[in-house]
This record gives C-alpha cells, structure tokens and sequence, in this order.
C-alpha cells in the first residue's frame, strides 16, 4: 500500500475525543475490540535479576509460564471483560530470535488455553528489541541485525501473538546528543531525517509481515527519545518545557507507522500517541499511575483520559504479600479500568468528566501533562494536519505549536512554570524560528553538526 | 585570584568555548602555569557549574557547554601538562555492560567526572568483560564504572568484578556500579565499591575512593 497522508484530524468535535473510543476500532479474533467503547488492561512484565543465556534459558520459559498463569487466573477471578499481555522482548531474546519466539508461544498457548477454557479473552503484544545499534551495526535497514529483528517478528507472529509492535530506535543517537544539549534542531533533524524515514522501512516490513500472518501492525513509541526527554526532565536534568515540545515533535515520528499501514492499538509507553488518535483515529495504549513501578512521571492521570489499553509499562516479577508483582499491578489496572467502564455506561457526560477529571488533575502542574489534555492535543493536531506531509516541515511546526500551547497555556495561568523553565521556552521557540526553511540546506547542517551520527547506516554518506 | 583566572573561570561557567581559549592564551602569554590555569580557572569554573547542577539550578546542558569548553582547553593545554608533569584527578574506565545498550545515564556519569577532571575513557554500551578489563589495563585506570538498566544485565556486573579479579588488577581499581535497579546491597554483594543515585553523586563518590 502507498503512504496515507493525513491532512486533517480523525475528530472535530472535543466532546468525540474520548477514552475507550476510537474511530476506526481493532478488532481481535476473539471479538476483543480495542477503541471500540470498552477499556482494556493492557500488563507488562520483566524478568527477575537474572542472566539470560543458554543456561538459564529453561528457567526463563519457566517464568514466562508463571507470569502467563497468574494474569489468567487473576483475569478469570477479577472478570475482565479481555486483557492483553504485552511481551517487552530483552535485547538477548531478540539477538537469538528462536529465544524471543519461543517465549511468545509459552504465553500465548497459556491465555489462549485460559480463554477456551474459561472465556475469558486475552490477546498477547510481542515487542522485540530493536537491536539496531552498537559498533558491530552494518546497516540499519539490512544485515544480521535487521535481519534478527523481523525474524522475531515473523516467528511471532507464526506462533500466534496477535499485536505487533516495537520502540524503534532510528535516529536515537542523535536525539541524545540534542537531550544533552537541549538543542532542538538536532532533536528536529533526529526524527525528520532519521527516524521517520526508518519508520517507514521498518513499518513496511512489520505491516507486510502482520497481513501475510493475519496479524496486526499495532504502533510504534518515542520510548527512546521523548520519553528519555521526560525522564530527564523530571530529575531536573533538562528543562521540562523542553520534554513537552520533544513529545510533540515525536508524534510525526511514531504517526509514520500507522501511515504506512499499522493499525494500531498504539504501544503503551508513547504517550505521543494521543496526537496519533487525535490524526488518524487509531486506538492507543497509554500507561500513567500504574507505570508508578517503572518510573517516576507527572502524567499519571492525564494519560487515560484518551486511552483505549491501560497500561503499567513494566514490572519485574518478584514475590510480593498478595502475589508475583504482575498480577498485582494487573489488578491494580483491571480496577481503573472498571471505573472508566462505568464512566462509559452512565453516558457521554459522565465519561468526559472522567476524562476531563483526570487530565485537570495533572495538566496545572507540568508542561508535558499539559501537552497531553485533550484540548490541546486536538487544538495542536489540527494545526499539524495543515502542514504540507513532509516530515521536516512537520516535525518544525510540531515544535513550534508546542511552544505556542505552552507560552498561552502559562499566560493564561492555566499552566504553572518557573521563571527558569519560562526562560528557557523563550530560548527554544527562537531557536526554532532560527531554523532555516531549506531542508537540504537543514539536512547538511544536521550532518556536519552531529558527532553520534554514523550516515552510512542510514545511506546519507 | 588573577583577573584572567577569574575571567577564565567565567567563561568555563558559561560555557563559552571561544573565549575560554583566548583567556587560556593570554594567560599564558603572562607566564601563568598550566597547573595554575588548571585549579584556579578551568576547574574553578566547572566546580561552579557542577555545584549549580547539584543544587537543581542548572541543568545538564549548561554543564555540557562548560565540560566542552574545559575539554577544549584542555587539549591546548596538553603539552604544558606534559611540560610541568601536571596530572589528571584520575582515570576512568566507563561501560554499559554486556547485553545492555542504554547509554544515557552512562554519558552522564562520564560528564560528571570529567567536569570532576577525570581522564574518562568511554568504551561505550553493551561492552564485553575482557574490553573492560583490557581498557582498565591499557590506561592504568583508577576507576572502572559499569552501568545496567535492566534486571538482566545488572549480573553482568557482577561478572565483570570477577573477572577484574582474576585479572590480577582488583586492588589497583575501584569499581563504581550505577543503574536504575541497582541497589547498595546488591553492589556489596558482588564486591564493586560502591554506587550512588544520580551522576554528580557518583563523580563525588570517585573522588572519594582514589
């Protein structure tokens, strides 16, 4: 298929923009139908601390197994109506492709053998590592790196796990060279140059894959760039107004999934996602209070108001009073979501105060959270949308909006700011305007400038 | 202290490159020492960049520009060094460790030595024990900092201090372990030195163990 251009928004109207709906819905084979009105958990997991190798092998599948049961057995007693379990790959069971394979088959036999004999519905998300990185990286669109990634997408797939998805990484090196720097042309040059031309290699592939297995090419996430910008921000590190305009510039980035044929539910930890619904009209997965257990973050509520999973990131499997840490998280996330349910039930009103709650909640306080309230994602998307489809021209304006929404939102006293971080908005947005309007002109600069980038690999030289 | 000095330790603070190397130069010219110019101006400077940071008013890309611009003039500096045997606070070895390919909180543990004057040698993620060791040898280091983000990689680390010992180098190093899921108990129980929760923590803890 060729590439959809999106020229205007999935949602006109704000009262449409909501939780648990989404304009064009994912529907399961079980009849699990993401976006379509219900919002699902969606728990993540880790292993122990532990080696993984051919030694240990055996016990990690052991794991595995446990981890799978104790979902299921929870989801039965706790009557979700569907669950999905997301499978974070480690880099090892990606570079060994049967490992990350085999690790899919053992968890979805279990919620599938749970759900035949239960009926209670589960779907599994499989997200291997992109491993293109390191010195040994031939080339990030083939070699053995390349190659293991969408070998362990294909068995996957083959072995049933229903959601494909991974946090890409292109351009990544060079997005921490900007974060160290606050420097957002290189972090504009990342993702316009780098990363949203990877995407569409890297999603044509996963898209091909997913129709060719009846599978869907679920989403993609900032995890390796916005959110590394978040968490900097958070410990103070990097200025928080620049987290928020980093977030919005990766939504062109993550958009570029969908536009080459992912379907969605967009994967949990790019909260950029909500500008990808607000676009396209793809189910998300988001993750906020829950995600408590993986990492500190000012959006623990905001991030469901336009959430269709329910996410909690990741946690590791350790013992805990009540049981493994999973299952406890998941319950802890089957529990939100019967609230949003509820909301759902009573009615429109009741569920955009819900929404409206949650995202007032957080959005006073900090700049992404700002970012992330469904009337600014809308009011910026639309903005977005009128931009010609060209990712550097895009990915520009996308700062350029972002810093506006903030500089009105702290005018208007609708969001708090110190005068340091005021300071340093002030300082981004003229950069930004210092940008030049000639993209290769912006490209040759981004080369030349950039001590992370190996142009090579991403055939620039 | 001298008016240049000063004006050297200014620039550093603003991180000034330009102008960090042509107060170097005029200092020079007035017959300051290397070590002189090093205390006093550079590392005064980046001492005061580095207390800011700490205390939450600066942020790491102001510490960034300052750690360029000391690099900068330190490499102009070099053969004075040489000259007057002036040495670094120490070296350091840094990796992420075998199996992992996080590398942020790595990049700023090394800037936070360097702007400490620590020689860093970076050998970058997912890095191999014997690279370690070999590099810790090869550059006589004083500290070897290992980093893990991932529950599966953080006993690698404990690997690594392994094959430190075996290596016969144990005693001439002192092994800094950091990471999101690292804990003090887990670096006392694979023998590494010690830890610390953010990456000026960790540059102080250095100073402290050579």
């Amino acid at each position: 298929m060729g590439k959809i251009s999106y020229t205007k928004t999935a949602y006109d109207n704000l009262d449409d923009f909501v939780y648990a709906h989404a304009v064009h819905p994912v529907t399961l084979k079980n009849g699990i139908s993401i976006g379509g009105g219900t919002m699902y958990p969606e728990v993540n997991f880790t292993l122990p601390t532990m080696l993984v190798n051919e030694g240990t092998f055996p016990e990690v599948i052991n794991i595995y197994k446990e981890i799978a049961t104790g979902i299921s057995e929870r989801a039965n007693i706790l009557q979700v109506p569907g669950f999905v379990a997301e499978i974070e790959l480690l880099p090892q069971t990606t570079f060994v492709p049967k490992w990350g394979i085999e690790i899919a088959k053992v968890v979805n036999d279990i919620i599938k053998e749970n759900e035949a004999k239960t009926g209670t519905k589960g779907a599994v998300r499989q997200t291997p590592v992109d491993i293109r990185e390191g010195r040994e990286l031939e080339h990030m669109w083939h070699g053995k790196h390349w190659d293991s990634v969408l070998e362990t997408f294909e068995g996957s797939a083959k072995a049933g796990t229903e959601l494909l998805a991974i946090e890409s990484i292109g351009g990544k090196y060079v997005h921490d060279e900007g974060l160290m720097y606050a420097d957002i042309e290189k972090v504009i040059f990342s993702y316009a140059t780098l990363g949203c031309p990877d995407m569409e290699r890297l999603w044509t592939e996963i898209v091909r894959i997913a129709d060719e297995n009846d599978v869907v090419a679920a989403g993609d996430t900032a995890c390796g760039f916005a959110n590394t910008s978040m968490v900097l921000a958070d410990g103070k590190m990097i200025p928080e107004v620049f987290a928020a305009i980093d977030r919005v510039c990766s939504a062109v980035r993550t958009l570029v999934a969908v536009q080459v044929g992912a379907k969605g539910p967009d994967k949990d930890c790019g909260y950029e996602g909500v500008y990808l619904k607000a676009i396209t009209g793809t189910p998300i997965s988001m993750e906020g209070r829950i995600a408590a257990v993986a990492h500190l973050s000012h959006v623990g509520n905001v991030a469901i108001s336009l959430a269709d999973l329910w996410s909690n990131e990741s946690i590791q499997h350790i013992k805990l009073l009540a049981a493994y840490s999973e299952v406890c998280s998941f319950e802890q996330l089957a529990y939100d979501c019967r609230l949003m349910n509820e909301g759902t039930k009573r009615g429109k009103d009741t569920a955009l105060l819900l929404r409206d709650l949650n995202a007032d909640t957080d959005s006073p306080i900090n700049a992404t959270a700002y970012i992330l309230r469904p009337d600014i994602v809308l009011e910026i998307s639309k903005e977005l949308v009128k931009v010609e489809d060209n990712y550097f021209k895009r990915t520009k304006a996308a700062a350029m909006l972002a810093a506006d929404a903030l500089r009105k939102g702290y005018d208007a006293g609708r969001l708090a700011l110190s005068d340091k971080e005021v300071k340093q908005l002030d300082k981004i947005r003229k950069t930004i305007d210092s940008i030049t309007e000639d993209e290769q002109e912006f490209v040759k600069n981004g080369i030349a400038k950039t001590k992370a980038l190996r142009p090579e690999v991403y055939d620039l030289a | 202290m001298s008016d240049i000095l000063e004006k050297i330790s200014l620039a550093i603070q603003e991180g000034e490159e330009d102008e960090v190397l042509e107060h170097v130069d005029e200092a020079l010219g007035e017959g300051i020492s290397a070590q002189k110019i090093l205390d006093e101006g550079l590392l005064h400077g980046m001492g005061i960049v580095g207390e800011r940071f700490t205390s939450g008013d600066a942020f790491v890309p102001e510490v960034m520009s300052a750690a360029d611009a000391l690099n900068g003039a330190t490499a102009v500096l070099k053969e004075k060094f040489i000259e007057e045997g002036v040495t670094s606070t120490g070296k350091a070895v840094i990796a992420t460790v075998n199996g992992d390919l996080h590398d942020i909180g790595k990049n700023l543990v090394k800037l936070m030595l360097e702007a400490n004057g620590f020689e860093v040698f970076d050998l970058g993620t997912d890095v191999k024990q014997e690279s370690i060791v070999q590099a810790a040898k090869d550059n006589n280091a004083d500290i070897i900092a290992l980093s893990a983000l991932l529950t599966t990689t953080m006993a690698e680390m404990g690997n690594v201090v392994k094959a430190i010992e075996e290596a016969g180098i144990r005693d001439q190093v002192k092994i800094l372990i950091g990471g999101s899921p690292i804990t003090q108990g887990f670096a006392d129980e694979i023998g590494a030195d010690g830890t610390a929760s953010n990456a000026a923590a960790a540059a102080d803890l250095a100073k402290q163990l050579i």
